[in-house]
Protein backbone atom coordinates (compact mmCIF):
# COMPACT_ATOMS: atom_id res chain seq x y z
CA UNK A 1 0.00 0.00 0.00
CA UNK A 2 1.15 3.53 -0.76
CA UNK A 3 0.07 6.66 1.11
CA UNK A 4 -1.46 9.06 -1.44
CA UNK A 5 -2.63 12.63 -0.85
CA UNK A 6 -5.49 13.26 -3.28
CA UNK A 7 -6.74 16.84 -3.58
CA UNK A 8 -10.30 16.55 -4.84
CA UNK A 9 -12.66 19.50 -5.25
CA UNK A 10 -10.44 21.58 -2.98
CA UNK A 11 -10.25 19.05 -0.15
CA UNK A 12 -7.11 17.01 0.57
CA UNK A 13 -7.72 13.37 1.45
CA UNK A 14 -5.02 10.98 2.66
CA UNK A 15 -5.57 7.47 1.33
CA UNK A 16 -3.62 4.24 1.62
CA UNK A 17 -3.82 2.74 -1.86
CA UNK A 18 -2.71 -0.37 -3.69
CA UNK A 19 -0.94 1.00 -6.79
CA UNK A 20 -3.45 -0.93 -8.93
CA UNK A 21 -6.30 1.35 -7.87
CA UNK A 22 -7.41 3.62 -10.68
CA UNK A 23 -8.21 7.25 -10.02
CA UNK A 24 -11.78 6.38 -10.94
CA UNK A 25 -12.04 3.67 -8.27
CA UNK A 26 -10.29 5.89 -5.71
CA UNK A 27 -12.92 8.58 -6.31
CA UNK A 28 -15.91 6.25 -6.31
CA UNK A 29 -14.98 3.46 -3.88
CA UNK A 30 -12.60 5.21 -1.48
CA UNK A 31 -13.98 8.75 -1.40
CA UNK A 32 -17.65 8.01 -2.17
CA UNK A 33 -17.75 10.47 -5.06
CA UNK A 34 -20.02 8.44 -7.30
CA UNK A 35 -20.88 11.24 -9.70
CA UNK A 36 -17.98 10.11 -11.87
CA UNK A 37 -19.17 7.02 -13.73
CA UNK A 38 -17.51 3.79 -14.79
CA UNK A 39 -18.63 2.88 -18.31
CA UNK A 40 -16.15 0.88 -20.37
CA UNK A 41 -13.22 1.05 -17.91
CA UNK A 42 -10.86 1.14 -20.90
CA UNK A 43 -10.76 4.76 -21.99
CA UNK A 44 -13.24 4.44 -24.83
CA UNK A 45 -16.48 5.99 -23.51
CA UNK A 46 -15.55 9.12 -21.54
CA UNK A 47 -18.03 8.52 -18.68
CA UNK A 48 -15.17 8.74 -16.16
CA UNK A 49 -13.86 12.12 -17.37
CA UNK A 50 -12.54 14.36 -14.60
CA UNK A 51 -10.39 17.50 -14.62
CA UNK A 52 -6.80 17.44 -13.35
CA UNK A 53 -5.24 20.88 -13.03
CA UNK A 54 -7.99 21.98 -15.40
CA UNK A 55 -7.26 19.35 -18.05
CA UNK A 56 -9.70 16.57 -18.84
CA UNK A 57 -8.52 12.98 -18.50
CA UNK A 58 -10.03 9.48 -18.44
CA UNK A 59 -9.90 8.52 -14.75
CA UNK A 60 -10.31 4.81 -15.53
CA UNK A 61 -6.86 4.56 -17.17
CA UNK A 62 -5.19 6.74 -14.57
CA UNK A 63 -3.46 5.05 -11.63
CA UNK A 64 -4.46 7.07 -8.56
CA UNK A 65 -0.87 7.07 -7.24
CA UNK A 66 0.14 9.13 -10.30
CA UNK A 67 -2.21 11.95 -9.37
CA UNK A 68 -1.09 12.76 -5.82
CA UNK A 69 -1.17 16.45 -4.92
CA UNK A 70 -2.78 17.50 -8.20
CA UNK A 71 -5.98 19.55 -8.36
CA UNK A 72 -8.72 17.06 -9.25
CA UNK A 73 -12.22 18.31 -10.05
CA UNK A 74 -15.17 15.93 -10.33
CA UNK A 75 -18.77 16.72 -11.19
CA UNK A 76 -19.44 17.19 -7.46
CA UNK A 77 -16.98 20.09 -7.53
CA UNK A 78 -18.46 21.61 -10.70
CA UNK A 79 -21.87 22.28 -9.17
CA UNK A 80 -24.42 21.06 -6.66
CA UNK A 81 -28.24 21.03 -6.56
CA UNK A 82 -29.34 24.58 -5.91
CA UNK A 83 -26.13 26.06 -7.29
CA UNK A 84 -25.63 24.40 -10.64
CA UNK A 85 -22.82 25.40 -12.95
CA UNK A 86 -24.09 27.34 -16.00
CA UNK A 87 -23.16 24.35 -18.19
CA UNK A 88 -25.23 22.03 -16.00
CA UNK A 89 -28.16 24.46 -16.30
CA UNK A 90 -27.67 24.48 -20.07
CA UNK A 91 -27.72 20.66 -20.16
CA UNK A 92 -31.11 20.73 -18.38
CA UNK A 93 -32.45 23.53 -20.59
CA UNK A 94 -31.29 21.97 -23.87
CA UNK A 95 -32.44 18.42 -23.10
CA UNK A 96 -28.83 17.23 -23.29
CA UNK A 97 -29.38 13.87 -21.57
CA UNK A 98 -31.86 11.07 -21.21
CA UNK A 99 -30.59 8.40 -18.77
CA UNK A 100 -27.87 10.71 -17.46
CA UNK A 101 -25.13 8.11 -17.09
CA UNK A 102 -22.69 9.86 -19.44
CA UNK A 103 -23.66 13.38 -18.33
CA UNK A 104 -21.06 14.02 -15.62
CA UNK A 105 -18.35 12.94 -18.04
CA UNK A 106 -19.84 15.05 -20.81
CA UNK A 107 -19.87 18.13 -18.59
CA UNK A 108 -16.34 17.69 -17.21
CA UNK A 109 -15.10 16.97 -20.72
CA UNK A 110 -16.84 20.04 -22.14
CA UNK A 111 -15.30 22.28 -19.47
CA UNK A 112 -11.85 20.92 -20.29
CA UNK A 113 -12.55 21.25 -23.99
CA UNK A 114 -13.63 24.89 -23.66
CA UNK A 115 -10.41 25.64 -21.73
CA UNK A 116 -8.36 23.95 -24.47
CA UNK A 117 -10.11 26.05 -27.08
CA UNK A 118 -9.55 29.27 -25.11
CA UNK A 119 -5.85 28.37 -24.95
CA UNK A 120 -5.75 28.15 -28.76
CA UNK A 121 -5.63 24.36 -29.18
CA UNK A 122 -6.51 23.30 -32.74
CA UNK A 123 -8.35 20.09 -33.62
CA UNK A 124 -8.16 17.68 -36.52
CA UNK A 125 -11.02 19.48 -38.28
CA UNK A 126 -9.35 22.90 -37.97
CA UNK A 127 -8.64 23.89 -41.60
CA UNK A 128 -5.31 25.55 -40.70
CA UNK A 129 -3.68 24.13 -37.55
CA UNK A 130 -1.32 27.11 -37.36
CA UNK A 131 -4.22 29.59 -37.15
CA UNK A 132 -4.23 31.94 -34.15
CA UNK A 133 -7.98 32.31 -33.89
CA UNK A 134 -10.07 29.16 -34.30
CA UNK A 135 -13.87 29.61 -34.28
CA UNK A 136 -15.65 27.03 -32.10
CA UNK A 137 -18.03 25.81 -34.79
CA UNK A 138 -20.48 22.93 -34.43
CA UNK A 139 -18.00 20.71 -36.33
CA UNK A 140 -15.24 21.70 -33.90
CA UNK A 141 -17.41 20.92 -30.86
CA UNK A 142 -18.39 17.52 -32.24
CA UNK A 143 -14.79 16.59 -33.02
CA UNK A 144 -13.46 17.82 -29.68
CA UNK A 145 -16.19 15.95 -27.77
CA UNK A 146 -15.72 12.64 -29.62
CA UNK A 147 -14.20 11.03 -26.53
CA UNK A 148 -17.62 11.07 -24.83
CA UNK A 149 -20.23 8.60 -25.98
CA UNK A 150 -23.95 8.97 -25.27
CA UNK A 151 -25.82 5.75 -25.95
CA UNK A 152 -29.17 7.54 -25.56
CA UNK A 153 -28.11 9.69 -28.51
CA UNK A 154 -28.58 13.09 -26.87
CA UNK A 155 -25.77 14.51 -28.96
CA UNK A 156 -27.78 17.34 -30.53
CA UNK A 157 -28.76 18.66 -27.10
CA UNK A 158 -25.21 18.25 -25.82
CA UNK A 159 -23.83 20.34 -28.68
CA UNK A 160 -26.56 22.95 -28.16
CA UNK A 161 -25.78 23.20 -24.44
CA UNK A 162 -22.06 23.60 -25.05
CA UNK A 163 -22.66 26.15 -27.82
CA UNK A 164 -24.91 28.14 -25.51
CA UNK A 165 -22.34 28.51 -22.73
CA UNK A 166 -19.38 28.90 -25.10
CA UNK A 167 -21.09 31.97 -26.52
CA UNK A 168 -21.45 33.39 -23.00
CA UNK A 169 -17.76 32.89 -22.21
CA UNK A 170 -18.58 30.52 -19.34
CA UNK A 171 -15.68 28.75 -17.59
CA UNK B 1 -4.66 -6.97 -12.53
CA UNK B 2 -1.54 -8.60 -11.13
CA UNK B 3 0.28 -6.87 -8.27
CA UNK B 4 3.24 -4.63 -9.08
CA UNK B 5 5.45 -2.17 -7.28
CA UNK B 6 5.27 1.53 -8.14
CA UNK B 7 7.81 4.29 -7.77
CA UNK B 8 7.83 7.79 -9.20
CA UNK B 9 11.35 8.62 -10.39
CA UNK B 10 12.49 12.00 -9.00
CA UNK B 11 15.26 12.40 -11.59
CA UNK B 12 16.68 10.76 -14.71
CA UNK B 13 19.44 8.72 -12.99
CA UNK B 14 16.84 7.22 -10.66
CA UNK B 15 14.61 6.39 -13.63
CA UNK B 16 17.47 4.77 -15.54
CA UNK B 17 18.46 2.72 -12.47
CA UNK B 18 14.89 1.51 -12.11
CA UNK B 19 14.61 0.58 -15.80
CA UNK B 20 17.98 -1.22 -15.61
CA UNK B 21 16.60 -3.18 -12.66
CA UNK B 22 13.66 -4.32 -14.78
CA UNK B 23 10.94 -1.72 -14.10
CA UNK B 24 8.67 -0.72 -16.97
CA UNK B 25 8.44 3.03 -17.62
CA UNK B 26 4.95 4.42 -17.03
CA UNK B 27 3.83 7.57 -18.85
CA UNK B 28 0.15 8.41 -19.18
CA UNK B 29 -0.82 4.76 -18.82
CA UNK B 30 -3.41 4.93 -21.60
CA UNK B 31 -2.12 1.75 -23.22
CA UNK B 32 -0.04 0.04 -20.53
CA UNK B 33 -2.64 0.21 -17.74
CA UNK B 34 -5.33 -1.04 -20.12
CA UNK B 35 -3.18 -4.00 -21.21
CA UNK B 36 -2.23 -4.79 -17.60
CA UNK B 37 -5.91 -4.98 -16.79
CA UNK B 38 -6.32 -7.35 -19.76
CA UNK B 39 -3.42 -9.45 -18.39
CA UNK B 40 -1.43 -8.92 -21.59
CA UNK B 41 1.23 -6.79 -19.90
CA UNK B 42 2.54 -8.23 -16.64
CA UNK B 43 5.21 -5.90 -15.26
CA UNK B 44 6.36 -6.60 -11.73
CA UNK B 45 7.54 -3.02 -11.29
CA UNK B 46 6.56 0.32 -12.78
CA UNK B 47 8.64 3.47 -12.72
CA UNK B 48 6.56 6.59 -13.29
CA UNK B 49 8.58 8.90 -15.54
CA UNK B 50 6.08 11.77 -15.70
CA UNK B 51 7.83 13.81 -12.98
CA UNK B 52 11.10 13.85 -14.94
CA UNK B 53 12.20 17.13 -16.54
CA UNK B 54 11.40 15.79 -20.03
CA UNK B 55 8.16 17.68 -20.65
CA UNK B 56 9.52 20.54 -22.75
CA UNK B 57 9.69 21.32 -26.47
CA UNK B 58 12.97 23.14 -27.09
CA UNK B 59 14.63 24.84 -30.04
CA UNK B 60 17.61 23.12 -31.66
CA UNK B 61 20.48 25.24 -33.03
CA UNK B 62 19.66 24.23 -36.64
CA UNK B 63 16.04 25.40 -36.40
CA UNK B 64 14.67 21.99 -35.50
CA UNK B 65 12.85 21.02 -32.31
CA UNK B 66 13.66 18.69 -29.44
CA UNK B 67 10.55 17.12 -27.93
CA UNK B 68 10.91 15.69 -24.45
CA UNK B 69 9.65 12.12 -24.05
CA UNK B 70 7.04 13.04 -21.45
CA UNK B 71 5.48 15.91 -23.41
CA UNK B 72 1.78 15.11 -23.46
CA UNK B 73 0.33 14.51 -26.90
CA UNK B 74 -2.06 17.46 -26.54
CA UNK B 75 0.74 19.84 -25.52
CA UNK B 76 2.76 18.77 -28.56
CA UNK B 77 -0.17 19.42 -30.88
CA UNK B 78 -0.82 22.81 -29.26
CA UNK B 79 2.78 24.00 -29.62
CA UNK B 80 2.81 26.94 -32.03
CA UNK B 81 6.23 26.02 -33.47
CA UNK B 82 5.03 22.49 -34.21
CA UNK B 83 1.83 23.80 -35.77
CA UNK B 84 3.60 26.21 -38.10
CA UNK B 85 6.82 24.32 -38.92
CA UNK B 86 5.51 20.74 -38.86
CA UNK B 87 1.72 20.88 -39.40
CA UNK B 88 1.74 17.18 -40.37
CA UNK B 89 2.87 16.33 -36.83
CA UNK B 90 0.22 18.44 -35.09
CA UNK B 91 -2.46 17.00 -37.38
CA UNK B 92 -1.34 13.41 -36.83
CA UNK B 93 -1.47 13.82 -33.05
CA UNK B 94 -4.90 15.47 -33.21
CA UNK B 95 -6.15 12.64 -35.44
CA UNK B 96 -5.42 10.09 -32.73
CA UNK B 97 -7.50 9.03 -29.71
CA UNK B 98 -9.66 11.58 -27.85
CA UNK B 99 -9.09 14.86 -26.05
CA UNK B 100 -8.95 13.05 -22.70
CA UNK B 101 -6.38 10.50 -23.87
CA UNK B 102 -4.22 13.08 -25.64
CA UNK B 103 -3.98 14.96 -22.34
CA UNK B 104 -2.61 11.80 -20.69
CA UNK B 105 -0.50 10.09 -23.35
CA UNK B 106 3.18 10.98 -23.61
CA UNK B 107 5.33 11.13 -26.74
CA UNK B 108 7.55 8.26 -25.57
CA UNK B 109 4.56 6.13 -24.64
CA UNK B 110 2.86 6.82 -27.95
CA UNK B 111 5.87 5.36 -29.76
CA UNK B 112 5.82 2.20 -27.63
CA UNK B 113 2.06 1.55 -27.72
CA UNK B 114 0.99 -1.93 -28.75
CA UNK B 115 -1.07 -2.95 -31.74
CA UNK B 116 -4.87 -2.91 -31.58
CA UNK B 117 -5.12 -6.24 -33.39
CA UNK B 118 -7.95 -7.81 -31.33
CA UNK B 119 -6.04 -11.05 -30.81
CA UNK B 120 -3.35 -9.36 -28.72
CA UNK B 121 -5.86 -9.25 -25.86
CA UNK B 122 -7.83 -12.40 -26.68
CA UNK B 123 -6.39 -15.10 -24.44
CA UNK B 124 -8.61 -17.76 -26.05
CA UNK B 125 -6.58 -17.92 -29.25
CA UNK B 126 -3.00 -17.64 -30.45
CA UNK B 127 -1.05 -14.42 -30.80
CA UNK B 128 2.68 -14.48 -31.36
CA UNK B 129 3.02 -11.02 -29.86
CA UNK B 130 1.31 -11.99 -26.61
CA UNK B 131 2.59 -15.58 -26.41
CA UNK B 132 5.54 -16.30 -28.73
CA UNK B 133 4.98 -19.53 -30.65
CA UNK B 134 1.22 -19.62 -30.08
CA UNK B 135 0.37 -18.74 -33.69
CA UNK B 136 -1.41 -15.85 -35.38
CA UNK B 137 -5.19 -16.02 -35.18
CA UNK B 138 -5.50 -12.96 -37.40
CA UNK B 139 -4.23 -14.73 -40.53
CA UNK B 140 -7.52 -16.60 -40.96
CA UNK B 141 -9.55 -14.61 -38.47
CA UNK B 142 -10.67 -11.02 -38.09
CA UNK B 143 -8.03 -9.07 -40.00
CA UNK B 144 -9.86 -6.19 -41.65
CA UNK B 145 -7.67 -3.76 -39.73
CA UNK B 146 -4.42 -5.65 -40.24
CA UNK B 147 -1.33 -4.64 -42.17
CA UNK B 148 -0.54 -5.37 -45.82
CA UNK B 149 3.09 -4.22 -45.75
CA UNK B 150 5.94 -5.54 -43.60
CA UNK B 151 3.97 -8.61 -42.53
CA UNK B 152 5.23 -12.13 -41.93
CA UNK B 153 3.60 -15.54 -41.59
CA UNK B 154 3.87 -15.00 -37.83
CA UNK B 155 2.12 -11.64 -37.50
CA UNK B 156 0.13 -9.16 -39.59
CA UNK B 157 -0.74 -6.67 -36.84
CA UNK B 158 -0.79 -3.02 -37.92
CA UNK B 159 1.14 -0.40 -35.98
CA UNK B 160 -1.53 1.83 -34.43
CA UNK B 161 0.16 5.20 -33.93
CA UNK B 162 -0.75 8.27 -35.99
CA UNK B 163 2.01 10.43 -34.52
CA UNK B 164 4.66 7.87 -35.46
CA UNK B 165 3.67 8.09 -39.13
CA UNK B 166 4.39 11.82 -39.18
CA UNK B 167 7.67 11.28 -37.32
CA UNK B 168 8.70 8.67 -39.90
CA UNK B 169 8.08 11.21 -42.67
CA UNK B 170 9.98 13.96 -40.83
CA UNK B 171 13.26 12.00 -40.42
CA UNK B 172 12.98 12.30 -36.65
CA UNK B 173 15.71 10.97 -34.38
CA UNK B 174 14.92 9.17 -31.14
CA UNK B 175 17.22 9.78 -28.19
CA UNK B 176 17.41 6.92 -25.72
CA UNK B 177 19.36 6.72 -22.49
CA UNK B 178 20.41 3.95 -20.16
CA UNK B 179 22.86 3.56 -17.31
CA UNK B 180 25.34 2.68 -20.08
CA UNK B 181 24.99 5.99 -21.91
CA UNK B 182 23.04 7.80 -24.62
CA UNK B 183 22.14 6.56 -28.08
CA UNK B 184 20.43 8.24 -31.04
CA UNK B 185 18.25 6.11 -33.29
CA UNK B 186 16.97 7.21 -36.72
CA UNK B 187 13.19 7.04 -36.37
CA UNK B 188 12.70 4.37 -39.02
CA UNK B 189 15.09 2.06 -37.15
CA UNK B 190 13.18 2.21 -33.86
CA UNK B 191 10.38 -0.20 -34.76
CA UNK B 192 11.03 -3.75 -35.97
CA UNK B 193 8.93 -5.63 -38.49
CA UNK B 194 7.54 -8.86 -36.97
CA UNK B 195 9.60 -11.41 -38.88
CA UNK B 196 9.85 -14.58 -36.82
CA UNK B 197 9.79 -12.66 -33.51
CA UNK B 198 6.66 -10.47 -33.47
CA UNK B 199 6.94 -9.94 -29.72
CA UNK B 200 10.19 -7.97 -30.23
CA UNK B 201 8.70 -4.71 -31.44
CA UNK B 202 11.56 -2.24 -31.18
CA UNK B 203 15.33 -2.06 -31.31
CA UNK B 204 15.48 -0.71 -27.74
CA UNK B 205 17.52 -2.71 -25.24
CA UNK B 206 15.59 -3.70 -22.11
CA UNK B 207 17.42 -1.08 -20.02
CA UNK B 208 16.87 1.82 -22.41
CA UNK B 209 14.45 4.70 -21.88
CA UNK B 210 13.27 7.05 -24.62
CA UNK B 211 14.18 10.55 -23.43
CA UNK B 212 13.49 12.75 -26.46
CA UNK B 213 12.52 12.92 -30.11
CA UNK B 214 14.37 15.40 -32.29
CA UNK B 215 12.97 16.94 -35.43
CA UNK B 216 15.58 18.20 -37.87
CA UNK B 217 14.92 21.54 -39.50
CA UNK B 218 12.78 20.97 -42.59
CA UNK B 219 11.48 24.03 -44.46
CA UNK B 220 9.71 21.52 -46.69
CA UNK B 221 7.56 20.43 -43.74
CA UNK B 222 5.70 23.75 -43.68
CA UNK B 223 3.83 22.33 -46.68
CA UNK B 224 2.87 19.04 -45.08
CA UNK B 225 -0.34 17.22 -44.24
CA UNK B 226 -1.67 14.16 -42.42
CA UNK B 227 -4.69 12.47 -43.95
CA UNK B 228 -6.44 9.69 -42.07
CA UNK B 229 -9.23 7.43 -43.31
CA UNK B 230 -11.25 5.60 -40.68
CA UNK B 231 -14.58 3.87 -40.14
CA UNK B 232 -16.06 6.79 -38.21
CA UNK B 233 -15.20 10.47 -38.35
CA UNK B 234 -13.39 10.65 -35.03
CA UNK B 235 -11.84 8.63 -32.18
CA UNK B 236 -11.00 5.55 -34.27
CA UNK B 237 -7.79 3.96 -35.44
CA UNK B 238 -6.75 4.42 -39.04
CA UNK B 239 -7.79 2.09 -41.81
CA UNK B 240 -5.12 3.88 -43.81
CA UNK B 241 -3.28 7.14 -43.29
CA UNK B 242 -0.73 9.24 -45.13
CA UNK B 243 1.81 11.75 -43.83
CA UNK B 244 3.35 13.81 -46.59
CA UNK B 245 5.46 16.89 -47.21
CA UNK B 246 5.97 18.18 -50.72
CA UNK B 247 7.77 20.89 -52.62
CA UNK B 248 7.02 21.43 -56.28
CA UNK B 249 9.35 23.62 -58.34
CA UNK B 250 8.88 24.36 -62.04
CA UNK B 251 6.23 21.68 -62.29
CA UNK B 252 8.44 18.96 -60.85
CA UNK B 253 8.70 17.29 -57.46
CA UNK B 254 11.74 18.99 -55.94
CA UNK B 255 11.46 17.37 -52.51
CA UNK B 256 9.09 14.91 -50.90
CA UNK B 257 8.59 12.93 -47.69
CA UNK B 258 5.94 10.24 -47.53
CA UNK B 259 4.95 7.79 -44.80
CA UNK B 260 1.98 5.46 -44.35
CA UNK B 261 -0.08 4.32 -41.37
CA UNK B 262 -2.72 1.65 -40.83
CA UNK B 263 -1.29 -0.48 -43.62
CA UNK B 264 2.02 -1.65 -42.19
CA UNK B 265 3.48 -3.47 -39.20
CA UNK B 266 5.69 -0.46 -38.45
CA UNK B 267 5.35 3.28 -39.16
CA UNK B 268 6.08 2.97 -42.86
CA UNK B 269 8.36 5.36 -44.70
CA UNK B 270 7.36 5.09 -48.38
CA UNK B 271 10.82 5.20 -49.95
CA UNK B 272 9.80 3.40 -53.15
CA UNK B 273 7.14 6.02 -53.80
CA UNK B 274 9.55 8.84 -52.96
CA UNK B 275 12.04 7.49 -55.50
CA UNK B 276 9.39 7.58 -58.23
CA UNK B 277 8.25 11.08 -57.24
CA UNK B 278 11.58 12.83 -56.90
CA UNK B 279 12.31 14.93 -59.99
CA UNK B 280 9.23 13.68 -61.83
CA UNK B 281 6.48 15.98 -63.18
CA UNK B 282 4.02 16.82 -60.40
CA UNK B 283 1.03 15.17 -62.01
CA UNK B 284 -1.65 12.82 -60.83
CA UNK B 285 -0.20 10.21 -63.13
CA UNK B 286 3.14 10.46 -61.31
CA UNK B 287 1.39 10.31 -57.93
CA UNK B 288 -0.49 7.18 -58.99
CA UNK B 289 2.67 5.49 -60.26
CA UNK B 290 4.47 6.30 -57.03
CA UNK B 291 1.65 4.91 -54.91
CA UNK B 292 1.52 1.75 -57.00
CA UNK B 293 5.28 1.24 -56.65
CA UNK B 294 5.04 1.43 -52.86
CA UNK B 295 2.19 -1.05 -52.67
CA UNK B 296 3.69 -3.47 -55.17
CA UNK B 297 4.95 -5.86 -52.43
CA UNK B 298 1.65 -5.67 -50.50
CA UNK B 299 0.48 -9.01 -49.10
CA UNK B 300 -3.18 -8.55 -48.21
CA UNK B 301 -5.52 -11.11 -46.66
CA UNK B 302 -9.10 -11.44 -47.93
CA UNK B 303 -10.69 -8.90 -45.58
CA UNK B 304 -8.04 -6.18 -45.70
CA UNK B 305 -7.36 -6.28 -49.44
CA UNK B 306 -9.36 -3.05 -49.78
CA UNK B 307 -6.54 -1.21 -48.03
CA UNK B 308 -4.20 -1.67 -50.99
CA UNK B 309 -6.42 0.46 -53.23
CA UNK B 310 -7.60 2.78 -50.46
CA UNK B 311 -4.10 3.80 -49.39
CA UNK B 312 -3.03 4.44 -52.99
CA UNK B 313 -5.99 6.77 -53.48
CA UNK B 314 -5.20 8.46 -50.18
CA UNK B 315 -1.58 8.99 -51.20
CA UNK B 316 -2.70 10.59 -54.48
CA UNK B 317 -5.29 12.78 -52.74
CA UNK B 318 -2.77 13.98 -50.14
CA UNK B 319 -0.10 14.81 -52.71
CA UNK B 320 -2.66 16.57 -54.91
CA UNK B 321 -3.71 18.71 -51.99
CA UNK B 322 -0.10 19.61 -51.15
CA UNK B 323 0.72 20.38 -54.79
CA UNK B 324 -2.23 22.77 -54.85
CA UNK B 325 -2.04 25.18 -57.76
CA UNK B 326 1.39 23.88 -58.77
CA UNK B 327 0.04 20.63 -60.20
CA UNK B 328 1.59 20.34 -63.67
CA UNK B 329 -0.43 20.49 -66.91
CA UNK B 330 -2.40 17.37 -67.68
CA UNK B 331 -2.49 16.71 -63.97
CA UNK B 332 -6.21 16.80 -63.37
CA UNK B 333 -7.77 13.36 -63.44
Amino acid sequence: MIPVKLRVNGTTELLDLDPRVSLLDALREHLGLTGTKKGCDQGACGACTVLVDGERIAACLALAVQYAERDITTIEGVGQPGRLHPLQEAFVREDAFQCGFCTSGQICSALGMLAEHRAGMPSVVTPDVSAEDIPLTEAEIKERMSGNLCRCGAYEGIVDAIEAVAGEGVR
Amino acid sequence: MRPFSYVSAPDLPAALDAVAAGARPLGGGTNLVDLMRADVERPEALVDVTALPLAGVDELPDGGLRIGATVRNSHLAADKRVRSRYPVLAQSVLAGASGQLRNMATVGGNLLQRTRCPYLRDHAVGCNKREPGSGCAALDGVHRGAAVLGTSEHCIAAHPSDMAVALAALDAVVEVQSVRGTRRIPFCELHRPPGATPHVETTLAPDELITAVELPAAPLARNSHYRKVRDRASFAFALVSVAAALEVRDGRVAEVRLALGGVATTPWRAREAEAVLLGAPATEETFRRAAAAELEPAAPRPDNAFKVELVQRTIVATLRQLAGGRLAEGGAA
